[in-house]
């Protein structure tokens, strides 16, 4: 008992102020990207060609966040300085559509209705179904738990049944073999329910984009919050889901060009 | 480079092609044996103590042929031979060596070549009811089922309590004791070896980095090593220096994890939300180095993308020593607390011979006596230079499996110091050459749950004709249901988490 007390005072307080204050990421981590459509040279697509997955498109660029992996294949692949990865974490979306960034501003996740952030604001449980994902989305979620990022202070907790729970996270591409406990357990979650799909697999397919055996989510499964990344970090998972409480309070814009 | 070895083991003995970890042979090298003699010398290289690799069926001419690599962990050889396949069959290796098993039902279910006599003949990830869409089906291949008073059955999956992935766990029990365990997976399975084979170098790359996403650097090292093999590719030395720190982070990070998970699992939770922490350490070590807590986007083929710079290497291993040392100091409160022990000892025992039989790999083969280790058995790049020990322990129970971490963290982190210290000067990566025609290369690494194996093959214009992809939770998935054996299943969380095996790199 002595040594369990002795080690609990060596270990510390961990838990991050988050929201309040943001931790410094190292820097060699790859968030928002930033570009810079000025500097494209017109006949130059060398990130485009270089991209595994085909998040790009060119004149104007535009990257698919919810195709990004987030990896540094474009931005080596551009000579010109006109696309570079920043530092910033805050990637959540409420639509499909506005994880398509260019130059200009970006829209982050709007909080959800009065209605529903007075039933899920200081309470939201949440059931995990994983299809076909890597166990990396996955690990980053769990790590939401470890008393560093301390989900549960928000209220947030994922829960084992789905009948105890607010809503469904989603990750991986959606395997033909769990299509159908991935609309069972959905099914199962009472409404009214959130959707959340996590990582570029359960948004796009990811590197598993075009494969027979991957199906996607499913089109009567409505998502009401994306989370990109490959896996996305801790920091963007709970950004994400804070804003969708109404937890944080900016006006949720930010200009990529400038960060 | 084709470098054939003129000296076989005495387990590899017989005609084969004999070949080292990362080297290629000519396909003409590989010889072509009827049925009989496949069989028979896959036989007996594993009865004298030898481990199937990969066994697998690929067409690069015109007809399907069996491959098998047979691997000797004391001299470090591998065999590579083909077998002809006669009228859509051949006699099945798994009566007499339960480590093909899961093979010899995967090449059914993927090619319809049926091995004969195969004991237990079930599809390994495919679900047919399920493909032809009725919403909860009747299993299209039966549940081993045991019979008699007292017994009774529980069912478990897909979808689990946690955060974790998928898989179906079918009891047979006697009260709470589990007479047999079947593993029924295939829920994850995304075609990632059909769609490797027909993608994009760039493409490929993040295949390899996902096939297992903890496994990340592991499975990302063993493709590059193929494909390096296949266009004689020279890696620079620090190349392979980083990639050995990159490797040693994901078995630390995945360790420590493992650590808290049996914390967690036994109600001792200063250790589990500790060990939570401490995983988080190693991840941001992986983030500092290559942009990525997974380590993704480090290897490339060639070498790797990120250097460690020497602006870096204080603040790095500041951070290493310290996080090392809270984990020594949490593993060394956890296993001396009764409470955790009298959980861990004698649970879900694999016996060394057990291990050897079904072919296990990892830390689960360790903890039941067998120091196999890619790291020191196959040594390349960094490992022919700087030693990792080999950490072992005797009982092959839930304790030992536990403890073979503690150990092998202790040996990741002195590793990692011995590396960064010795970190060659020169670049980190050369650029990627054409793939050589007509060749096969076998790459294994050591990934934190053991061998990470990738087989390669070109065809004649010199393209990827065939890629065979064997995580280390491929072999080691059968070892856990053997562990239940006898046990209370209540047990289960704990020894699952003990072994904690990828459903998506067994799955692909």
């Amino acid at each position: 008992m002595l040594e369990i007390l002795k080690n609990r005072l060596k270990q510390g307080h961990r838990t991050l102020k988050f929201p309040k204050e943001t931790p410094k990421l190292a820097e060699r981590y790859r968030g928002r990207p930033i570009i810079d459509a000025a500097k494209c040279a017109a006949d130059c697509s060398a990130c485009a060609e270089s991209c595994p997955t085909g998040a790009l498109q060119m004149h104007p660029p535009r990257i698919d966040l919810g195709a990004c992996l987030f990896c540094p294949a474009c931005s080596s692949a551009c000579e010109s300085g006109a696309l570079r990865f920043g530092q910033d974490h805050r990637l959540a979306t409420r639509t499909r559509e506005e994880l398509l960034v260019d130059g200009g501003e970006a829209k982050l996740a709007a909080a959800l209705d009065e209605k529903l952030r007075k039933l899920f604001g200081r309470s939201l449980k949440l059931r995990q179904v994983s299809a076909g994902g890597c166990n990396a989305c996955e690990a980053d979620l769990n790590v939401l738990g470890i008393n560093v990022f301390d989900l549960f202070r928000f209220g947030i907790q994922f829960v084992a049944s789905p009948r105890h729970a607010d809503g469904v996270v989603i990750t991986g591409p959606v395997s033909a073999n769990m299509r159908q406990a991935l609309i069972d357990t959905v099914q199962a979650t009472p409404q009214p329910r959130v959707v959340i799909a996590v990582g570029a697999c359960a948004i796009s397919g990811g590197p598993y984009a075009g494969s027979p055996e991957v199906l996607g989510i499913p089109p009567e499964i409505k998502v009401d919050l994306f989370l990109p990344g490959c896996p996305p970090h801790p920091l963007t998972l709970l950004d994400g889901l804070l804003r969708l409480l109404g937890r944080i309070e900016d006006e949720g814009r930010i200009s990529s060009s400038s960060t | 480079m084709v470098t054939p070895l003129a000296q076989a083991a005495p387990s590899l003995a017989g005609p084969s092609a004999l070949t080292k970890n990362g080297v290629a042979l000519a396909l003409d090298e590989v010889p072509r044996l009827e049925p009989d003699a496949f069989r028979g010398h896959c036989l007996g290289a594993m009865d004298s103590g030898a481990r199937l690799s990969a066994l697998f069926v690929a067409t690069v001419e015109e007809e399907p042929e069996l491959f098998a690599v047979l691997t000797d962990d004391t001299v470090g050889q591998l065999a590579v031979m083909r077998g002809r396949i006669q009228s859509g069959g051949y006699t099945a290796l798994s009566a007499e060596a339960p480590q093909a098993q899961a093979f010899e039902r995967e090449i059914f279910e993927l090619h319809g070549i049926r091995p004969e006599g195969h004991p237990w003949l079930k599809p390994l990830r495919r679900h047919l009811a399920l493909e032809k869409g009725s919403p909860s089906p009747p299993p299209a291949h039966p549940f081993f089922r045991v019979e008699g008073p007292g017994i009774h059955e529980v069912a478990v999956g897909p979808v689990h309590a946690g955060v974790i992935e998928p898989g179906h766990f079918r009891f047979q029990c006697c009260g709470e004791e589990v007479v047999t365990l079947e593993i029924h997976l295939g829920y994850q399975h995304r075609g990632a070896e059909a769609l490797l084979l027909g993608a994009s170098p760039a493409r490929r790359l993040v295949i390899a980095e996902t096939l297992a996403g903890d496994t990340s650097v592991g499975h990302a090292t063993a493709y590059a090593m193929a494909l390096e093999a296949l266009a004689e590719l020279e890696v620079p030395a620090r190349g392979h220096f980083v990639r050995a720190i990159g490797l040693e982070l994901e078995r630390l990070a995945n360790h420590a994890g493992d650590m808290g998970a049996l914390a967690g699992d036994v109600g001792y939770l200063p250790a589990a939300s500790y060990f939570g922490r401490l995983r988080g350490e190693f991840l941001n070590l992986s983030l500092e180095l290559c942009g990525n807590r997974f380590g993704r986007s480090l290897v490339q083929v060639g070498g790797v993308r990120f250097d460690l710079e020497p602006r870096q290497i204080e603040g790095f291993l500041g951070r290493l020593s310290k996080a090392a040392e809270h984990v020594d100091e949490t593993a060394a409160m956890m296993f001396d607390t009764p409470s955790v022990l009298s959980r861990f000892e004698r649970t879900g025992v694999v016996s060394r011979e057990v291990a050897d039989r079904l072919g296990l790999v990892g830390p689960a083969a360790r903890a039941a006596g067998c120091p196999r280790d890619v790291r020191k058995d196959h040594p390349v790049g960094a490992w022919s230079e700087v030693s990792a020990e080999t950490a072992t322990f005797e009982t092959g129970d839930v304790l030992a499996r536990g403890r073979v971490r503690w150990l092998e963290c202790q040996s990741s982190v002195e590793a990692i110091k011995r590396l960064v210290h010795g970190l060659p000067a020169g670049p980190v990566s050369v650029r990627a050459e054409k793939l050589q025609p007509r060749r096969i290369a076998v790459a294994l690494t050591e990934g934190w749950r053991g061998e990470v194996a990738h087989v390669a093959l070109t065809n004649a214009e010199g393209g990827l004709a065939a890629y065979k992809i064997i995580d280390p939770s491929f072999h080691n998935w059968f070892g856990l249901a053997f562990a239940m054996r006898g046990n209370q299943i209540s047990d289960f969380p704990l020894c699952n988490k003990s072994f904690n095996l990828s459903y998506c790199g067994h799955d692909l």
